[in-house]
């Protein structure tokens, strides 16, 4: 039985050759945070990392990934919704109906990992996501608010229940 | 949002052999009526407060990114004085508002009108549960309820100090009546609405818990893919089942009514890959030769057609123009678009003969708990919706429920399984309900002086109306086609005066089904009459600031936003170098906006919007941090229209299959947006739609200004932006 390495764990599963990443993660594995928008990689819904290079699943097939790669995706980002660009995410409430935003997360991160203080032109290159609400500007904001530390840096001035302004 | 009941979720045989994969998450398995009332006590149908203080607010409107699910929590949580931190919120179920005599009212949620139609309500809800809550406390501590308060989620009485939580009270109250005609706070006062608050459904969609309609799962469920006849019209002539019914884990080949095939699998992969091998023989029907030119032809027939409904007509603009010194006129064209929502149209059902029930992404719960009982045979009582969050809307989910027909025709051949329908991309892009296609014939007549004396805006194509609510069609005309060009008034009204007016339509309808698309027809109507008046501005040489402002003064609102604008962006002081600056302002959806876009054209007609500023006074702010995201998002979705957004067709069908022909806007051509919230009281106004009609207008009057190009055609990747 095939297996791939997610987030951490090695976990067989059952699916013809072809089957893309993005699918088996879905159906197989149940981790149903990567999604599927276009099937033609053009969207990067459905992004994850594969040894931290970000990856658009929905064309990888899952025979081509090696049994020991490194397969992340959005639930094994971290344990609890604490790295960094996930907490500028919450901080600036970035998401608005919120379907491309695993895969924008993953790309931010993949790109901080890579590049941690990236200029706007790093973030243009990078994240070629598609958004349809819009929500591109807090995405630039927040990958710069994870960059610098600062969820204040931005200005927005939301409120949160926990008492603090981002 | 947290629904109350999760269960866990057992995966599939494989994946339960990988072991530690059960995984637990929260799904609306079923709605409020199944609450324990003990332990949930319901003050009145929008407030439940559970003994540990948790505040539950109920929201009939859909969340689809918008913000209006924390919007109407803050209006609810504002008027009960309840503690924030505290709240939190579930859908009642479309079932449960009829069985309730509709005490949740529309579930409509579309035309910006999620908060502007119910906020009164709402708040009434709110306020009469603080009034019961206020009431159960002093009954108990034997004092006068005016000598009592709320703040915060803790009743005082304010002579002993004694304190109660309304957790404590909860149960009391629920069993009062409730008084009548509770006045509301003035906004004024307001201390969680009007905030800059947080939103209550982002953390979940930052860590992949967010269950949307594509990732629901059900137990035993299966999974299902379609095809509908690639030309609006035509019909299935046969279909070899046997073929799909080789590959693996295909269970059932089903015909969807007489124009569709769906495959239903054990899993959607295997559902879609059996599709694509399906030999599918079509009947393309009587629109297999139809194209987007052979419509245009029809449209620009109409311009000049004699007979047209008219819409908003001030004196007599045909002898005005015949008498007119000089003329300026135009002919402008919107095409079709998709709405090319992330989440491509999904549902699962299951149905029995004595019971459907649909799981889904809708924008109007009432209407997919329609179309459900419709197509599974079986009354309303007997069917309930399960609304799901959306991964996107833009009105494609709210007026006609295509899919859920779908898939509750595909259930019905399996009964007692949950089915779960997943379009593709593909059949997303091709079966869509698009924007309106129209154009516009514009003739202004102008004195001497360069006044303008009258204006004749003839359109012509395609009305929403007619096709998706025939019965609201009077006399031939479809009173939503001329949105912002309504005479003066509360809705989509016309800011210029102008002594001869004529606005008419000429309906032309293609075989190409239109939907309510974000915007509507605000965004056509704008583009038309602010592209115009920007080149009547420049024929006459005046300033088009200083023309609109000369043509907007009995119209205040209207100005205020586009001086707001005029002034953040500097309008008439230079611009940095080779920046170019354009205007436009409308009124619709109940808001006041206007936009000032800063655009650069480079030698070889490459386009860069640099910086827009944009002002929106929508009456009354409920969350302003929300309103500029609806904002900037409007700038998104309006220039992927305004820059690439186009559906041709081809031999009866959409040419545009996918994203990477139907183009859309990335974060590389995303300008900075400044969104100035001016809420000037008064009025409630929508947020979600109104900005989307100034996003084209304003790009397209500043390159005007920066190439002398006009362009009049849509989208603008057909144009050459070189300089003339």
């Amino acid at each position: 039985m095939p297996s791939l390495n997610v987030n951490g764990k090695v976990l067989e599963f059952t699916a013809e050759s072809d089957t893309p990443l993005l699918w088996v993660l879905r159906e197989q594995l149940g981790l149903t945070g990567t999604k599927y928008g276009c099937g033609v990689a053009q969207c990067g819904a459905c992004t994850v990392h594969i040894d931290g290079a970000p990856t658009r699943s929905c064309v990888v097939p899952a025979s081509a990934v090696a049994a020991t790669a490194k397969v992340v995706t959005i639930e094994g980002l971290s344990p609890d919704g604490s790295h960094p660009v996930q907490k500028a995410w919450v901080a600036l409430d970035v998401p608005q109906c919120g379907f491309c935003q695993s895969g924008m997360i993953m790309a931010a991160a993949a790109l901080l990992k890579s590049t941690p203080k990236p200029t706007d032109a790093d973030i243009d290159s990078a994240m070629t996501n598609i958004c349809r609400c819009g929500t591109y500007n807090r995405v630039r904001a927040a990958i710069k608010a994870a960059a610098g530390g600062n969820v204040k840096q931005a200005g927005l001035g939301i409120q949160h229940v926990d008492g603090s302004t981002s | 949002m947290t629904a109350r009941i999760s269960r866990r979720r057992f995966l599939g045989a494989s994946a339960a052999t990988a072991g530690s994969l059960v995984v637990g998450f929260h799904i609306p398995f079923a709605g409020v009526a199944s609450a324990q009332p003990a332990a949930r006590p319901e003050i009145n149908a929008w407030v439940v407060v559970q003994p540990d203080d948790t505040v539950v607010i109920r929201i009939a409107r859909s969340e689809m990114g918008q913000g209006t699910l924390t919007g109407l929590a803050q209006l609810v949580a504002e008027e009960l004085d309840c503690d924030w931190a505290k709240v939190k919120t579930e859908y009642p179920t479309p079932g449960e508002n009829l069985a309730r005599n509709r005490v949740w009212g529309n579930y409509s949620t579309g035309g910006s009108r999620g908060i502007r139609d119910s906020h009164e309500y709402v708040r009434k809800g709110g306020a009469t549960a603080r009034v019961m809550l206020v009431q159960a406390a002093a009954d108990d501590w034997k004092v006068p309820a005016a000598e009592c308060a709320a703040a915060n989620s803790v009743i005082t009485h304010r002579p002993t100090g004694r304190t109660a939580s309304f957790g404590k009270v909860s149960a009391a109250a629920a069993k009062l009546t409730p008084p009548a005609n509770v006045p509301l706070k003035d906004p004024k006062d307001w201390k969680i609405a009007g905030k800059r608050l947080a939103r209550l459904d982002t953390v979940d969609k930052t860590t992949g818990k967010q269950i949307y309609g594509m990732d629901l799962a059900l137990p035993g469920m299966l999974n299902a893919a379609i095809r509908d006849c690639p030309v609006f019209g035509g019909k299935v002539k046969s279909v070899d089942a046997a073929v799909a019914m080789k590959r693996p884990g295909v269970r059932k080949v089903v015909r969807v009514g007489d124009s569709a095939v769906a495959v239903v699998a054990d899993t959607w992969w295997h559902a879609k890959t059996a599709l694509d091998a399906l030999p599918i023989e079509w009947d393309y029907g009587p629109n297999a030769d139809a194209s987007s030119a052979k419509f245009a032809a029809v449209m620009k027939a109409g311009l000049d057609a004699p007979e047209a409904a008219v819409g908003n007509e001030v004196g007599n603009a045909r002898t005005a123009l015949a008498a007119a010194p000089r003329k300026i006129q135009a002919v402008y064209s919107y095409p079709h678009q998709n709405h090319a929502t992330m989440e491509p149209m999904n549902a699962t059902a299951r149905w029995t003969p004595e019971r459907c029930e649909v799981w889904t992404p809708t924008q109007n719960g009432e209407a997919a708990l329609a179309a459900t009982s419709e197509a599974a045979g079986l009354p309303l009582a007997k069917c309930d919706v399960y609304k799901l969050l959306l991964g996107g809307g833009f009105g494609r989910r709210g007026a006609v429920h295509d899919w859920v027909r779908q898939v509750v025709a595909i259930a019905k051949e399996i009964p007692g399984t949950p089915v779960k329908l997943l379009w593709t991309r593909e059949e997303d892009m091709t079966h869509g309900m698009y924007h309106p296609v129209t154009q516009c014939k514009l003739t202004a007549g102008l004195d001497a002086e360069g006044n303008v004396t009258a204006l004749h805006m003839r359109i012509s194509g395609q009305s929403i109306v007619a096709a998706l609510f025939p019965a609201n069609i009077k006399d031939g005309k479809d009173p939503v086609v001329f949105q912002g060009l309504n005479a003066p008034g509360p809705e989509a009204s016309i800011g210029y005066t102008i002594p001869n007016l004529l606005i008419d339509h000429a309906m032309r309808n293609p075989h190409v089904p239109p939907g309510f698309w974000r915007g509507v027809n605000l965004n056509q109507n704008t583009i038309y009459l602010e592209c115009f008046i920007d080149e009547i501005a420049h024929a006459t040489g005046q300033d088009p600031l200083a023309l609109r402002r000369k043509l907007m003064s009995k119209s205040p609102k209207h100005l205020a936003v586009l001086n707001a604008v005029a002034e953040r962006a500097d309008w008439g002081k230079p611009a940095p170098a080779g920046v170019h600056r354009g205007l436009a302002q409308t009124m619709g959806f109940g808001s006041y906006v206007a936009a000032c876009a800063e655009v650069s054209v480079s030698p070889s007609g490459t386009l860069k919007v640099h910086r827009i500023v944009a002002a929106t006074d929508p009456g009354h702010a409920v969350n302003p941090q929300q309103i500029e995201a609806q904002i900037e998002g409007s700038f998104a979705y309006g220039l992927s229209a305004a820059l690439y957004g186009e559906c041709t067709v081809k031999d009866g069908r959409i040419e545009q299959t996918n994203f990477d022909t139907y183009r859309v806007m990335r974060m590389d051509e995303m300008p900075a947006v400044e969104s100035i919230v001016m809420p000037s009281g008064g009025f409630w106004g929508g947020v979600g739609e109104p900005t989307i009609a100034v996003a084209a207008p304003a790009v397209l009057n500043a390159i005007f200004a920066a190439t002398g190009k006009r362009i009049r055609d849509l989208p603008i990747k057909n144009q050459d932006l070189k300089k003339a």
